[in-house]
C-alpha cells in the first residue's frame, strides 16, 4: 500500500521521452506509440491501494478521527469518573453503557468522514480525475467503501474497547458477559462504521459535503426530537417506532441500555443498518453509473 | 481499429435541459499529429472532452476512442490521458500523494509517479499541498497526471492557461514532441495563434457545431484575405485619390487604414506597382500581407459567439479615441476625412491590421455617420450570419470543406 520513499528505478521505465519503436497499439497497425511501461490491467485490489493513499493523504481524515477518539475516550471516562466519585449505585445498569455518551457523539464524525470521502472529491473536481484514471464505478465506489470501513471501524472498535477495559477498571459493577463485551466493542464498531457508510453512499447521492453532512445529522437527531413533541395519542404508534429506530435508541440497544423496553435489543439494530446502508449503496451506484460527472 | 481514426464522434448531441451543448458533431482524430480543438467559450469543447472520457453520457451519437466507448476500454488509463480541469485535485492533497493515488489505481508503478513529476518540473515541490499551486503549477500536475499511463491517447483541455511563456513553450514542444512519437494528441483552445504554432489539424466548433474540420494550412488559406498595404506621401491626398480611383478601377478592393495607409485586396503587388507608376504616384511603401490565423478564427466564430462584451462606451465623457472604424467599405474615400488628420504613429512598422478583430474593432468606433456600429458587419465573406444573437440564422453549411 505503501511505497519506499525513493523507489529504485524501473530498468523498464525510462524517462518520457520514449524513443521506442512503435509495436502497435491493440494490435493496431504501425506508426502508433506503444509505452515501454509494463502494462498490467488494474482490478479492486490497485483501487483500495488508491483509496488507502487517497484517505490518508488529507487532513480531514486524520482531523475527523481524532476528535472521534478523544470524543470516545474523553466523554467514557468522564462519566465513569464521575459515577464512581458519587455515592450513587449503580443499579444494574450495565457498567459499559457508560460508553454510550461518547459513541453518540463521536459518530458525528464518522459521519463527516464518510461524507467527505466521496463527496470532497465532488467539490474539487478531483472524482473527474478519478474517473477518468478507472471508469468503472463500481470498482471505485467498492473500493472507497471497503477502505473507509475497515479504517472507522477499526478506529472505533480498539477505542471502545479501550474505554470499555478503563471504565470496568475504574468502577466495580457486575462483571460483564463475553456477549456484552462483543457487543459495546466490535457491535458498536460495526454500527458506527456502518452508519458512516450509510453517509458516503448519501454523499454519492447529493455530491455536496455540507448538504449531506447536514441530512445526516438530521436523520441521527430529528427522530428523537419529532418523537419527543408527539403528545397526540392518535400519533403515538408513530412516537414509539420513533423513538424504537431512532438511532441513538439502536446505539444504546447495543450497549442494552435503550429508552424503551421494546424495539431492537441486542445485535438487531445492526440487521437494520445493514439493510438501510445496503439500499443507499445501490442508490449510489445507480447514481455514479447514470449522471454526469 | 482504423488507424486513422482514433479518436471518431458520430453525430454527438449534448442537451442540458433547454440548452443544447453540442448538437451532431461528428470528427475524426488521427495519431500521429496534434489536433487543436478551438472554439470560443461556452462552445461544447470541454463538454466535448467530457463526452469523450465518459463523464458525461451524450443525449445522441456516440464518440470512441481506438474503436472503444470510453467507459469500455480495456485498462483505460494505459490508453488514454487527460488533463480536464487544473483544479480537479483535491488541495490538502500532496502533489506526490495526487499522482500516487492515480497511478495505484491504474496499475502504474509508483517509480514512474517520481518520473513524471521530473517531467513537469514539479520535484521540488512534490511533497506540498496542491492547494497552494499557482495556476501554472497546477496545469503542470494535470499534464503530468494525463502523462502518467503513458498512453497513446492524450486530450488537453486548454493546457496552456496560467503558463508562464517558458511554460507555453514546453507545452508547445510537449505536444509535438508527444504527436512526433506517434501518439493522438488532441488539444482544446480559444487561443487562435497558440494552436498555429502548435497544431497540424483543426477542429474549429461553434455554438457546439462543426465550422471547420481541417489542416491548419488549409484552414489559412481558406479563410484567410491576403492584401497589400500601400502607403504614399502623406502631404498629397490628391495622389491618394489618384491612386485610389486606378486601383478600383482595376478591378482591386481599396480599404483606408487610419493611418492613411491603403490597403488593397485582388491585386498582385507587381499589379499594384504598375498601376502606381502608370498614375504618376510615388510609393512609400508596397508591402504584402498574410491574414494570420486569429484573424481566421475571429471571422469563423464570429456569428457562434455566446458571451461578447460590450463596449464600455463612456458616451459623452470624452472624445471618441483614434480608433479603427467597422469596415468602412470598399474605396469609401468618403470615410476618410472622418479619421483624425495625425494618428500617432508607433514608426514606419506596419500597425496590426484594421477592423479584422471585431472584439478589439468595433467598440472604440463612434464614427457618428458610420452606418451601423454592429460589429461582424457584412464584408467578411466567411462570416456565418451577420446576426450573432440568434442562434438558428447561423448555417453550418459555410463550412469551407
Amino acid at each position: 500500500m505503501t511505497t519506499p520513499a525513493t523507489p529504485p528505478p524501473l530498468p523498464q521505465a525510462p524517462r518520457a521521452p520514449h524513443q521506442h519503436p512503435p509495436q502497435g497499439w491493440e494490435g493496431g497497425g504501425p506508426g502508433l506509440y506503444a509505452s515501454p511501461i509494463p502494462v498490467r490491467t488494474p482490478g479492486l485490489g490497485d483501487a483500495i491501494a488508491s483509496e488507502w493513499t487517497k484517505i490518508r493523504s488529507v487532513r480531514s481524515t486524520m482531523w475527523t478521527l481524532g476528535v472521534m477518539v478523544v470524543l470516545l475516550l474523553g466523554v467514557g471516562l468522564l462519566a465513569a469518573f464521575a459515577v464512581s466519585k458519587s455515592d450513587a449505585e449503580m443499579d444494574g445498569t450495565p457498567v459499559l453503557s457508560l460508553g454510550f455518551f461518547g459513541v453518540l457523539l463521536g459518530s458525528i464524525c464518522v459521519i463527516t468522514l464518510g461524507v467527505l470521502t466521496i463527496a470532497s472529491e465532488y467539490g474539487t473536481g478531483m472524482i473527474r480525475t478519478t474517473l477518468t484514471a478507472c471508469p468503472s464505478r463500481a470498482r471505485m465506489l467498492i473500493a472507497k467503501s471497503v477502505v473507509f470501513f475497515l479504517l472507522s471501524f477499526t478506529i472505533t472498535t480498539v477505542t471502545t474497547g479501550v474505554v470499555g477495559v478503563l471504565q470496568t477498571a475504574m468502577l466495580d459493577g457486575g462483571t460483564p458477559s463475553a456477549d456484552d463485551w462483543l457487543r459495546s466493542t466490535v457491535g458498536v464498531g460495526l454500527y458506527v462504521a456502518m452508519l458512516g457508510l450509510l453517509s458516503l453512499a448519501l454523499g454519492a447521492l447529493i455530491r455536496h459535503s455540507a448538504g449531506a453532512i447536514t441530512i445526516m445529522i438530521a436523520v441521527v437527531l430529528l427522530p428523537l426530537v419529532l418523537a419527543m413533541f408527539m403528545f397526540s395519542q392518535s400519533l403515538a404508534r408513530v412516537q414509539q417506532a420513533l423513538f424504537e429506530y431512532s438511532i441513538p435508541n439502536q446505539l444504546g440497544a447495543l450497549y442494552d441500555a435503550s429508552m424503551t423496553t421494546s424495539g431492537p435489543s441486542g445485535w438487531e439494530p445492526l440487521w437494520v443498518i445493514l439493510g438501510v446502508t445496503a439500499v443507499a449503496m445501490a442508490g449510489a451506484f445507480v447514481s455514479l453509473d447514470r449522471r454526469d460527472v | 481499429m482504423g488507424l486513422w481514426r482514433m479518436i471518431e464522434a458520430v453525430g454527438l448531441t449534448k442537451r442540458y435541459g433547454a440548452k443544447t451543448a453540442v448538437y451532431n458533431l461528428s470528427f475524426q482524430v488521427r495519431p500521429g499529429a496534434v489536433t487543436g480543438f478551438l472554439g470560443p467559450n461556452g462552445s461544447g469543447k470541454s463538454t466535448t472532452m467530457r463526452m469523450m472520457l465518459g463523464l458525461d453520457r451524450p443525449t445522441a451519437g456516440h464518440v470512441t476512442i481506438g474503436g472503444h466507448a470510453f467507459r469500455s476500454l480495456p485498462n483505460a488509463p494505459r490508453q488514454v490521458g487527460a488533463l480536464l480541469d487544473a483544479k480537479a485535485v483535491h488541495g490538502g492533497r500532496s502533489a506526490r500523494n495526487h499522482l500516487l493515488c492515480l497511478a495505484q489505481l491504474a496499475g502504474i508503478p509508483a517509480a514512474r509517479v517520481d518520473e513524471v513529476l521530473g517531467v513537469v518540473g514539479l520535484q521540488d515541490v512534490a511533497k506540498k499541498r496542491s492547494n497552494g499551486f499557482s495556476l501554472g503549477m497546477g496545469q503542470r500536475l494535470g499534464i503530468a497526471a494525463a502523462l502518467l499511463g503513458d498512453p497513446q491517447v492524450l486530450l488537453f483541455d486548454e493546457p496552456v492557461n496560467g503558463l508562464d511563456p517558458e511554460g507555453i513553450l514546453w507545452v508547445r514542444n510537449l505536444m509535438k514532441q508527444l504527436a512526433s512519437e506517434g501518439r493522438t494528441v488532441f488539444v482544446s483552445s480559444h487561443l487562435m495563434s497558440e494552436m498555429a504554432l502548435t497544431a497540424d489539424h483543426l477542429i474549429v466548433i461553434g455554438r457546439g457545431q462543426l465550422l471547420s474540420d481541417m489542416s491548419i494550412k488549409d484552414f489559412i488559406s481558406a479563410n484567410s484575405a491576403d492584401f497589400a498595404r500601400v502607403r504614399i506621401p502623406a502631404d498629397r491626398p490628391e495622389q491618394r485619390e489618384k491612386l485610389t480611383a486606378s486601383l478600383t478601377e482595376a478591378g482591386g478592393g481599396v480599404m483606408p487604414e487610419p493611418d492613411g495607409a491603403l490597403r488593397v485586396t485582388g491585386l498582385p503587388l507587381p499589379r499594384i506597382s504598375d498601376l502606381a507608376h502608370a498614375s504618376d504616384v510615388r510609393l512609400w511603401e508596397l508591402s504584402p500581407h498574410q491574414a494570420s490565423l486569429e484573424e481566421a478564427y475571429m471571422r469563423m466564430t464570429q456569428g457562434a459567439v455566446d458571451y461578447r462584451s460590450t463596449a464600455d462606451a463612456k458616451a459623452g465623457l470624452q472624445p471618441p479615441p483614434p480608433g479603427y472604424g467597422p469596415h468602412p467599405g470598399y474605396g469609401d474615400p468618403a470615410q476618410q476625412p472622418r479619421l483624425p488628420a495625425e494618428v500617432p504613429q508607433q514608426g514606419w512598422y506596419a500597425p496590426p491590421p484594421p477592423g479584422q478583430n471585431p472584439y478589439a474593432a468595433a467598440p472604440v468606433a463612434p464614427a457618428p455617420a458610420a452606418p451601423a456600429p454592429v460589429p461582424p458587419a457584412a464584408p467578411a465573406p466567411a462570416a456565418p450570419a451577420a446576426v450573432p444573437a440568434d442562434p438558428t440564422a447561423r448555417q453550418t453549411s459555410e463550412d469551407p470543406r
